[in-house]
């Protein structure tokens, strides 16, 4: 076949007809929902019936589940619906569900896509993870056994991601004769909880997702319940809620350029409406502009509304670029640098205070810390619990302060862009994720305190320039020695200096803290931050201070303007070190007497892009001083004498 | 007819998807198969950032065992929207003369396929490989990200997977480690059919039914597309009236006895089928859990 007859034949209209059945223009929107139980409460059974009974399992996978039963089922060789959606060999092995799954499914009505979530308590994760795109939550309660902690679990965790409509389904309604007055107890119950939570939209349910009764046709069994059947509410839910009235929210994904004469910002509106002609600003920077054109490939458009993913052009060429948020002139995003947050932690390494991880919302990027951690959340009936530290599937309210302002909504208004996930620096994972409570303070209402003699007339006076030069190697390497050479060297000079150093810190500042992972980190920030005070007073400040790991140097480089920060490696073989062993410590370390020591039993992590590199061991102290005067002198810190 | 309202959604969020791979990666690449979903991939990402082209090249990793007609196709769209077509193939496998009637069909296209797409990913460092996959097409697929991360060798920790939030993706990679994207994650076939219809997308021809040569092997037809398959005595191919429902290499991939010549039978056809589309697949049954264990070892 030549290309022009391959290209004819393969035009869908160019041959048959259209498609009678096509739904039409006022069709509901795809629902997501996620199903919430615990183990054995049905809920794979449950989302197996539904895909059954709407005929979405195929004739090969039937067999293929048929003879998965017989090796793997838990329903004594019949149709185990439940096998068709646990997913990965390892679970159904184990017989449960470890992660999240997506299934689909469709009636003339509507398409569902369901996220199946496990039920296991540890997995509080995967119920978060699922929930952030969900409007609905299906939470399966087992007749015989009432609301129990998971159900309350479960509902918190819903209501905290911001789900709004919660059906219970109250299953296995068989087992107890499909008795009214058991029903009427486990709704009534459900009910009180949910008003304490704040759940606004509740729907009981009497089901059986083994038998299919009140799933997707009405039962006989249970004349007395007048409701809608799971399928028949799932159809019928609103769930528009409240994004398309909002305010205008368009977070800038990418800057179209195809040629000069064309500027279009691209993304996706989070909320709100946009017209040509409507007033913009785009924040933080809080320029203004006004919408010109909505390009799409299929033609501009008049108007486009929450969720669709357009292209704008400005009357105006303002610099706008990936992560600022289009919003409407008089109606305005916050932003801010501090915010409280409730925080779901996600990884096996617990949230520490204090330490640096990178804070994504929306298509913002930053680095941000935990100033507070308030209280822990029992996800049983929401009270708090006081805590230093957030651990895997934890949930607390925690403020956060980011090292330049975000844009945001408050979650409850605007889950697209109030909500964030935390990244841990290192690994790169994901190990958190938080939804904005309210700014703690606004970024354009505060201000620095302004004070009129700043860091560079000071450092000016004292004829310097003001840094930080930060000493990190194993311990014995010569770090406060030279450092100590180095400081009597300037103070000949007539500089301006002074010297932090590590073990002298935590006599006095930092008595308080110990040596475990979060006190390591808040010595670093409170060493970081006198040093900062230092540096702003104009002085040429000195740290000596082991920090063997990479993200706690970055992170003290990072409180620090451009070129004031001197990462300066003390690089001594341990041996040599080893071999000084002034304190003694190598010794004690050897015999397992001091646990996590640098170098023996804790990894030293060298620098990989050091200002300066001080091979210590190689020249007395005094000649390794000189040279990092020279350096000085090199880095215009000091004039040449 | 109209693009239903389910369809304008899922529309709209493969082109937030792939903006959000153009704003996060360095040196993106689209994977382009040339089957249907390849097809419709391609078509979102053209929408998605006009009037510019995508930012990103094509990739097509050829086994030399695909259909010829999937070729001239792919040429022919490439040329037609003057796109960056990179065909990679695995040379060393050609070399020891790889094939599915010689090695079977997992040692072809774990030689041929998943080891030639990491040759062609590292030879490009590419960090973000974008795909059609779809997570209705098989049960190890549901549980997979948007966002897909694989280790410096490529491989897919399904233990280990980030959680994924909102529509808020984490690209960030350590050196050495890439991502798979997939767009189209949350589209199911009957999706994919009735926006090829409404979207009038043009799909290579083998979808549609016509008179083809097959013979019947282990209960698939397949289609004897030239002279490289070694018939055995007695098997000789008889017209038929087939069509394709999945394009992958034309041994491994059976046809389907239909008389759907366009797209709006298709679409008709699968709203009444009882059997899924990876049913004409070979590859995904030579033992159980056969994909998840493919795809832990880097199998697209």
């Amino acid at each position: 076949m030549n290309e022009a007859a391959a290209r004819a034949k393969a035009s869908p209209k160019a041959a048959g007809r259209e498609i009678q059945n096509a739904p039409g223009g006022d069709e509901m929107p795809i629902l997501r929902f996620l199903t919430c139980g615990s183990v054995d409460d049905g809920k794979s059974t449950l989302i197996g019936r539904l895909l059954y009974d709407c005929q979405l399992i195929h004739e090969d996978t039937l067999e293929s589940l048929s003879n998965e039963s017989r090796h793997f089922g838990t329903t004594g060789g019949d149709l185990d619906l439940a096998l068709l959606v646990d997913g990965l060999q390892a679970e159904r092995e184990q017989g449960i569900t470890i992660d999240v799954a997506y299934r689909y499914f469709s009636t003339p009505r509507r398409k569902f896509i369901v996220a199946d979530t496990p039920g296991h308590e540890q997995y509080t994760r995967n119920m978060a993870t699922g929930a952030s795109r969900c409007d609905l939550a299906i939470i399966l309660v087992d007749a015989r056994k009432g609301v129990v902690t998971q159900t309350r679990r479960h509902s918190c965790i819903a209501h905290l991601l911001g789900i709004e409509h919660v059906v219970v389904a109250i299953n296995k309604m068989d087992l107890i004769g499909f008795d009214a007055g058991s029903f009427v107890e486990i709704e009534k119950d459900y009910r009180e909880f949910a008003a304490e939570l704040g759940i606004p939209n509740v729907t009981a349910i009497p089901l059986s997702a083994l038998t299919g009764d009140n799933v997707s046709t009405r039962s006989e069994n249970t004349p007395w319940y007048e409701g809608p059947t799971l399928l028949e509410k799932l159809e019928a839910v609103d769930v528009s809620g409240a994004t398309a009235t909002s305010p205008l929210r368009m977070p800038v994904q990418w800057v179209c350029r195809p040629d000069l004469d064309f500027r279009g910002y691209a993304g996706t509106l989070a909320s709100g409406t946009v017209s040509p002609g409507d007033h913009i600003v785009a924040l933080p920077s809080a320029r203004t502009s006004t919408v010109t054109r909505i390009v799409t490939s299929d033609g501009d458009l008049e108007l486009a509304s929450a969720g669709d993913a357009v292209m704008l052009t400005l009357a105006d060429e303002i610099d706008i670029s990936r992560g600022d948020i289009i919003c409407l002139k008089n109606d305005r995003a916050e932003v801010a640098d501090q915010f409280a947050a409730d925080i779901v932690w996600m990884s096996e390494r617990p949230l520490l205070k204090g330490r640096p991880y990178i804070l994504r919302c929306g298509q913002q990027s930053t680095i941000c810390q935990i100033s507070d951690i308030r209280h822990k959340i029992n996800v049983e009936n929401l009270d708090h619990i006081a805590s230093r530290q957030l651990e895997l599937n934890d949930i607390g309210l925690c403020n956060l302060s980011v090292s330049k302002p975000i844009v945001f909504d408050q979650y409850q208004d605007n889950r697209a862009t109030g909500g964030f996930i935390l990244i841990d620096r290192l690994t790169n994972e994901t190990v958190g994720a938080g939804m904005i409570r309210y700014s703690l303070r606004r970024a354009h209402n505060v201000h620095w305190q302004a004070v009129d003699i700043h860091k560079q007339a000071r450092s000016t006076q004292k004829h310097q320039r003001a840094c930080c030069i930060w000493f990190t190697g194993l311990s014995g390497s010569g770090k406060s020695t030279i450092a100590n050479v180095l400081e009597k060297r300037l103070y000949a000079q007539g500089r301006h200096t002074y010297l932090l150093d590590g073990d002298n810190v935590r006599h006095g500042l930092n008595r308080d803290l110990g040596f475990t992972d979060a006190d390591r980190v808040e010595n670093i920030r409170r060493v970081t931050e006198v040093a900062r005070l230092m540096v702003d007073a104009g002085l040429i400040t000195l740290v000596s201070f082991i920090s063997p790991f990479r993200a706690e140097r970055r992170f003290a480089r990072e409180r620090f303007e451009g070129e004031e920060f001197l990462e300066l490696y003390v690089d001594t073989p341990i041996e040599i070190c080893e071999s000084r062993d002034a304190k003694g410590l190598y010794a004690k370390a050897r015999a397992g007497e001091i646990k996590n020591f640098t170098g023996i039993s804790s990894p030293y992590e060298a620098p990989e892009s050091a200002e300066l590199i001080i091979k210590g061991g190689s020249k007395s102290p005094e000649e390794l001083a000189d040279s990092i005067v020279e350096f000085l002198v090199e880095q215009k810190i000091i004039d040449e004498i | 007819m109209q693009k239903s309202r389910h369809l304008k959604d899922l529309e709209a969020e493969s082109i937030h998807i792939l903006r959000e791979v153009a704003g996060q990666f360095e040196r993106p690449v689209l994977m382009y198969s040339i089957g249907k979903d390849s097809s419709v991939l391609l078509h979102l990402a053209l929408k998605a950032f006009y009037p510019a082209k995508p930012p990103y090249p094509l990739l097509h990793v050829d086994t030399t065992w695909k259909f010829r007609e999937m070729i001239a196709f792919r040429d022919e769209v490439a040329a037609r929207h003057g796109l960056d077509l990179i065909v990679h193939i695995n040379q060393e496998g050609v070399d020891e003369g790889i094939g599915p009637f010689t090695h079977g069909s997992a040692a072809h296209t774990d030689i041929m396929k998943t080891q030639a797409l990491r040759q062609a990913l590292e030879k490009h460092k590419f960090d973000a490989a974008i795909g059609g996959a779809r997570r209705d097409e098989e049960k190890s697929r549901a549980k997979e990200r948007i966002f897909s991360h694989r280790t410096a060798d490529h491989r897919w920790d399904p233990k280990k997977q980030r959680p994924e939030l909102w529509q808020t993706y984490n690209g960030r990679l350590s050196p050495g480690e890439s991502m798979r994207v997939f767009p189209m994650s949350n589209w199911t076939e009957l999706d994919v059919w009735e926006y090829i219809y409404v979207e009038d997308i043009p799909i290579v021809p083998l979808y549609l039914s016509a008179e083809r040569p097959v013979i019947t092997r282990d209960g698939m037809l397949i289609m004897a597309d030239d002279d490289r398959v070694p018939f055995e005595p007695g098997e000789t191919p008889q017209m038929k009236r087939v069509r394709f429902r999945t394009l992958g290499c034309y041994p491994l991939t059976g046809a389907i006895e239909s008389p759907a010549h366009s797209v709006a039978e298709i679409v008709d056809e699968i709203k009444a089928a009882r059997t899924s589309e990876r049913q004409g697949r070979m590859i995904d049954k030579d033992q159980t859990g056969s994909m998840e264990k493919k795809k832990e070892e880097g199998y697209f």
